[in-house]
C-alpha cells in the first residue's frame, strides 16, 4: 500500500498536525496521517479552555480552535489522513500495522515514520492508593473528555489529588458547572503544574491547594464517599496521624503523564530518561528514518512548542525521504557526534546528541529541572568552556526551559564532544 | 417449583449449576450480585494447583487434585486461557528444606504427579530471576494458570445454554423448610421480595455461606473473611517469571507468590489477614507495603514501579480449614458447599461434580439428552491471521474498531461480551469478560466508549451505566441538557 517514501505520521494531535503541514512544505510528497479518535486535533478537542496559541499566532485561541487552525492547513494542503484507525504494530523496517472498520487491517511500508502518540494519565494503581475501588475514580483527562466531548459531569463534590496542569483546569471546569471542588492535594512542596493555572483555576475560586499532601486511603462501597488526605513528611511518606477526611463522591488523578511510547518500543526504538525516544538535533531516534516530537518525546507545558518541535521533525523526515528517493542512505558513520548532558539539577534534554553538520544555524534545546530553584544561573558549557550563564530568578519542574546554541559555536571548536547543561548557584 | 436452588454464582455455585444442567433438572441461580464471579472468585491468584499442600486423606486435597486434572478438557469446552506453566516453591535458607521435603512427600501421598526438589543451579536456569538466596525449591509441573473470571463466566454461561436459569440482583434473605423442601426469599435492593419453592438448595453463598449453614444445621459455623492484598503490573513485566514462585507456606496460608497472569501480566500477593467485615473490600496500606517487601525476597528485580493496579479478596476462611461439603443430616435437601478458600478455584470443577452427585443420589434425575458440553468463547481477533482478521472486520466491521487501546479490545469483542448470555452489562462485566479498561491506563482512555456502547446495547442512558451495579454511577448530568 502506498509508495516506499510516505511518510506515515502515527496521531493527529496537535504533533502529527503540524509535523504534516511542515513535511508537506517541505518537498514531501506522500504523507498519511493515522488517527485513532473519530476526528483530528488530539486532546486539544477536550481542551475547550482557552491560551493556546499565545506564542503561534500571537492570540488566545481554545483548543479546538488551535487544532481548528492546523486541521484546515492539513486539508488545504490536500494531506491525507484516516480516522478511527489504530496503529497495531510498527516493526523495525518501518512497516507500519494499523486497522480500521473500512479497510480492515492493512500494511503500510513507510520511507518515515514520524511518532506522534502523545501521552497518556498515570492511573491510580501506578501511586498504590489504598482503600476500596468504588466508581468516581477518574483521571483528570477522563474527566474532561466526559464533560467537555461527551457533555457529562463525572461528580458533584471532587477532590483532585496532584497539580498537574490538567487537574488544574478540571478544578475550575468543574466548579463553573456547579461541582464543588474542596481541595487539591499535591505530594511535592510545589506544583506541577503551570503557575498561571494555579492562579486562574485554583486562587480565583478560593479552591485550596495543599502541597506537601497526598490521599493516603479512599472509602465508599459502590460510589467515592470519602478521601482521607493526609501530610506528608520530607521523605514523601504520609506523616501518620495527620489524615483528614473529606467527603466527596469523585477523586480526580492528575498525578503525571507518560509519553505513550508502546509502538515505540516494538519498532525497537531505544528510550531515555523523558521517557520517550532517545533523538538527535533532527528529532530522530535511534532508527533512522524514526522521528519522534511532541508529548511522545517528552511532555509539553505549552502546545505552542510542540507544534515548533513537529514542524522541526516534520522538515527533518521530509529531508530524509527525499535523501531516499535520491538513493542516499542515511551517512551517519564518521559523523561528529556530540553529547548533550544534563547535570546538577537539569533532569533531562531534548535532543540527546547533536551532529553539528546536520544541525540547523541554531538549535533550542529544551530541558527541565529537578526541583524548585530561586536564583539560580542556567549555564551551558561547550567542553569545559562555559559560553552561556544566565541567572534566572526561579526555574521549576513544571515549567519547560530552554538553551538555544549555535552552529558556529560547535563548529568553532571541533575537539568538543560534550555540551552540558547545568543549573550553578554562582 | 424448582428442583434446585443454587444460592450463589461464584466459580463453586456455577461449576455446580453446570454440572446440574448435564440433567434434566428445573434449577435456579440466585446471585445478590449484578453479575456472576464478584466475589472471592473475582480477587484470588488465578492459579490452579498442583495439590501438594493441603493435608493427605482431606476433602481439600482429594478435590484439589481432580479439579487439577480436569482443568484441560474444561478449559477446551468452555474455550478459555489455561497454562500448565507449573510452580516452585522456593526455600531461601538450608532450614528450609525440611519443609520441602515435607510438601514433596504430602503432595505424593495426595496424588501429585511429577513433583521433584530442584536445586539451586537448575532453578536459576528455569528462573533466571529467582533470588540470589533461593537454595532449592519444590517443582510443580502439574500446576497452571487460569483466568479466574472467564472460568466462572463460562461456566454460569454454559449452565444457562443448558435451561439453567439465573437470577442476578437477588440477594437471598431467608430460607424456610416447607414440606417437600424449600421456600427461598429473596429481597430485592427496591425492597420487592419474592418467594421461589425448591427441593433441593446448594448453599454456595462465599463468605455469607455461614448465614445460610446455620440456618438449618446444629453445628454452627463461622465464615471468616481472611483479605488477600494484591498488585497486578503491567504486561511489560509479564516475562520476569514464567512459573509461580511461591514461598514456604506458613500458617495463614501459601505465601506471597509472584506469578505471570494467564493473559501476560504480572501479579504479586496475597497478603493474609484475618478481617471483620464481609463488606470490607479495601486494600490497605500494609497490606500493599508488605505485597512490596515480600515479593521481592523470592524473586528479583520485581518491577513494583510498574503496578497498574493492586486489589483485595476476601478468603471464605472457616477454622476447620477444609472444605464443607455435603448434604446436612438434619436437613435433608439443604447442601452445603461453604468454606471453600484455596484451592477452591482449583478445586472447583470437582467440587460442581461432587455437589452434583449429592443432588442426583437425592432427586434421581434423568440425563438430558442435548447437554452442550462446549461454550463458544468469546472471539479473540487477535489469534487470527492477518486474511482471517481481514475477512472479519469486512463481515463485521466492529471487528475493526478498537475501543480498549491498551489491550486492543475491538468493538467486536464488547458486542459479543454484552449479547450472549448472562451478557455484561457493567464496566466491570466488560472487563472481565474481554478485558476492556483491564489494561495499563485502567480505563481512562476507553471509559466514554465503554460507556457508549453499554448505554446502545442496554437501551438505557449513559448515566444509567454504572462500573458494576446499583449505586455505582459514573457520570451524573447531562450537561448538554442543561444548556
Amino acid at each position: 500500500m502506498r509508495s516506499e517514501n510516505t511518510i506515515v505520521i502515527i496521531g493527529g494531535g496537535p504533533a502529527g498536525l503540524a509535523a504534516a503541514i511542515s513535511a508537506k512544505k517541505n518537498g514531501a510528497e506522500n504523507i498519511l496521517i493515522l488517527e485513532r479518535d473519530r476526528e483530528l486535533g488530539g486532546i486539544l478537542n477536550q481542551c475547550i479552555h482557552n491560551g493556546f496559541g499565545l506564542h503561534t499566532f500571537k492570540e488566545e485561541l481554545t483548543g479546538p480552535e488551535y487544532a481548528g487552525r492546523f486541521i484546515e492547513e492539513v486539508k488545504a494542503l490536500g494531506i491525507p489522513y484516516k480516522l478511527n484507525t489504530m496503529v497495531l504494530d510498527i516493526s523495525p523496517d518501518k512497516t507500519v500495522t494499523a486497522m480500521n472498520s473500512e479497510d480492515g487491517l492493512f500494511e503500510i511500508k513507510a520511507g518515515a515514520v514520524i511518532l506522534c502518540m502523545g501521552c497518556r494519565e498515570r492511573p491510580r494503581g501506578a501511586l498504590s492508593i489504598p482503600g476500596t475501588r468504588p466508581s468516581g475514580i477518574y483521571s483528570a483527562g477522563t474527566a474532561q473528555r466526559l464533560m467537555n466531548r461527551e457533555g457529562f459531569m463525572p461528580g458533584k463534590i471532587v477532590v483532585i489529588l496532584g497539580s498537574g496542569d490538567i487537574g488544574l483546569i478540571m478544578a475550575r471546569r468543574l466548579t463553573l458547572e456547579g461541582a464543588e471542588v474542596k481541595a487539591v492535594a499535591e505530594l511535592m512542596p510545589y506544583s506541577g503544574g503551570l503557575k498561571r493555572n494555579i492562579v486562574q483555576c485554583l486562587d480565583d475560586y478560593g479552591i485550596p491547594l495543599l502541597l506537601s499532601h497526598t490521599v493516603t486511603d479512599i472509602r465508599g462501597k459502590d460510589r467515592v464517599e470519602s478521601v482521607v488526605i493526609s501530610e506528608v513528611g520530607p521523605d514523601g511518606s504520609p506523616v501518620p496521624g495527620t489524615g483528614k477526611e473529606y467527603e466527596c463522591d469523585t477523586l480526580l488523578l492528575s498525578v503525571g503523564l507518560l509519553p505513550e511510547n508502546e509502538l515505540s518500543k516494538a519498532a525497537g526504538v531505544k528510550l531515555g530518561s523523558t521517557g520517550g525516544p532517545v533523538v538527535n538535533e533532527s528529532l530522530e531516534t535511534g532508527i533512522p528514518g524514526v522521528f519522534a516530537c511532541g508529548n511522545v518525546l517528552h511532555v509539553h507545558d505549552l502546545v505552542d512548542y510542540v507544534s515548533e518541535e513537529a514542524a522541526n521533525a516534520g522538515r527533518h523526515a521530509a529531508k530524509y525521504v527525499e535523501g531516499l528517493s535520491r538513493g542516499e542512505a542515511a551517512k551517519t558513520a564518521g559523523q561528529r557526534t556530540v553529547d548533550v548532558v544534563p547535570e546538577n539539577g537539569v533532569r533531562y534534554t531534548v535532543p540527546v546528541t547533536v551532529r553539528p553538520d546536520r544541525m540547523d544555524e541554531e538549535l533550542t534545546i529544551r530541558f527541565r529541572v529537578a526541583n524548585v530553584y530561586k536564583n539560580i544561573f542556567v549555564s551551558v558549557y561547550l567542553g569545559e568552556e562555559r559560553v552561556q550563564h544566565r541567572k534566572r530568578p526561579v526555574v521549576a519542574p513544571g515549567e519547560m526551559e530552554q538553551v538555544t546554541i549555535k552552529r558556529q559555536d560547535l563548529l568553532d571548536r571541533p575537539d568538543v564532544k560534550k555540551i552540558t547543561i547545568r543549573l550553578e548557584e554562582e | 417449583m424448582y428442583d434446585v436452588i443454587v444460592i450463589g454464582a461464584g466459580v463453586s455455585g456455577a461449576a455446580a449449576a453446570r454440572e446440574l444442567s448435564k440433567y434434566d433438572l428445573h434449577t435456579l441461580v440466585l446471585e445478590a450480585a449484578e453479575d456472576v464471579c464478584t466475589g472471592t472468585s473475582k480477587a484470588n491468584s488465578g492459579i490452579v494447583h498442583a495439590g501438594y499442600d493441603a493435608a493427605p486423606g482431606s476433602l481439600m486435597a482429594k478435590l484439589n487434585v481432580e479439579g487439577n486434572a480436569m482443568m484441560d478438557e474444561l478449559c477446551e469446552d468452555l474455550e478459555i486461557p489455561f497454562q500448565r506453566n507449573g510452580s516452585l516453591v522456593v526455600c531461601i535458607d538450608e532450614e528450609g528444606r525440611g519443609k520441602l521435603a515435607e510438601l514433596l512427600s504430602r503432595g505424593e501421598k495426595n496424588g501429585v504427579k511429577g513433583l521433584r526438589i530442584v536445586e539451586r543451579e537448575e532453578l536459576a536456569a528455569m528462573e533466571p530471576n529467582i533470588s540470589e538466596e533461593a537454595v532449592a525449591a519444590l517443582y510443580a509441573p502439574s500446576a497452571g494458570i487460569i483466568c479466574p473470571f472467564l472460568l466462572n463466566i463460562a461456566m454460569a454461561e454454559n449452565a444457562c445454554e443448558n435451561g439453567t436459569e439465573f437470577h442476578l440482583d437477588s440477594p437471598v434473605t431467608n430460607i424456610e423448610k416447607t414440606g417437600n423442601g424449600y421456600a427461598v426469599m429473596v429481597t430485592k435492593a427496591d425492597g420487592t421480595e419474592e418467594i421461589f419453592e425448591t427441593k433441593v438448595v446448594v448453599n454456595a453463598a462465599g463468605v455469607y455461606a455461614d448465614t445460610f449453614h446455620n440456618m438449618f444445621a446444629k453445628k454452627k459455623i463461622t465464615i471468616v473473611p481472611r483479605r488477600g492484598d494484591y498488585i497486578l503490573m503491567d504486561k511489560e513485566a509479564g516475562g520476569l517469571v514464567k512459573h509461580t514462585v511461591f514461598p514456604l507456606p506458613g500458617p495463614m496460608g501459601k505465601g506471597i507468590l509472584v506469578a505471570p497472569t494467564v493473559h501476560g501480566n504480572l501479579f504479586a500477593g496475597p497478603t493474609s489477614v484475618d478481617i471483620g467485615s464481609k463488606e470490607d473490600h479495601a486494600t490497605t496500606k500494609d497490606g500493599l507495603d508488605t505485597v512490596m517487601r515480600e515479593c521481592g525476597k523470592y524473586v528479583k528485580n520485581v518491577p513494583l514501579k510498574m503496578a497498574i493496579t493492586s486489589f483485595s479478596g476476601n478468603r471464605a476462611h472457616w477454622e476447620g480449614h477444609e472444605f464443607l461439603i455435603g448434604e446436612l443430616a438434619e436437613a435433608p435437601g439443604f447442601i452445603d458447599c461453604a468454606a471453600i478458600e484455596s484451592p477452591g478455584l482449583t478445586s472447583s470443577p470437582a467440587i460442581g461434580k461432587m455437589v452434583c452427585g449429592i443432588v442426583l443420589d437425592i432427586l434421581h434425575p434423568g440425563k438430558k439428552k442435548n447437554w452442550k458440553k462446549k461454550r463458544k468463547g468469546i472471539l479473540d481477533p487477535r489469534t487470527l491471521s492477518f486474511e482471517e482478521r481481514n475477512r472479519l472486520i469486512k463481515e463485521h466491521p466492529e471487528y475493526g474498531r478498537v475501543v480498549c487501546r491498551c489491550e486492543g479490545v475491538t468493538e467486536g469483542e464488547i458486542l459479543d461480551a454484552i449479547r450472549r448470555p448472562l451478557g455484561a452489562t457493567t464496566m466491570d462485566g466488560l472487563k472481565r469478560r474481554v478485558r476492556a479498561g483491564a489494561g495499563r491506563c485502567q480505563a481512562g482512555f476507553c471509559t466514554p466508549g465503554q460507556m457508549e456502547i453499554l448505554a446502545r446495547e442496554l437501551g438505557i442512558s449513559r448515566e444509567e451505566v454504572t462500573k458494576r451495579g446499583k449505586g455505582t454511577w459514573l457520570v451524573k448530568g447531562n450537561l448538554k441538557d442543561e444548556i
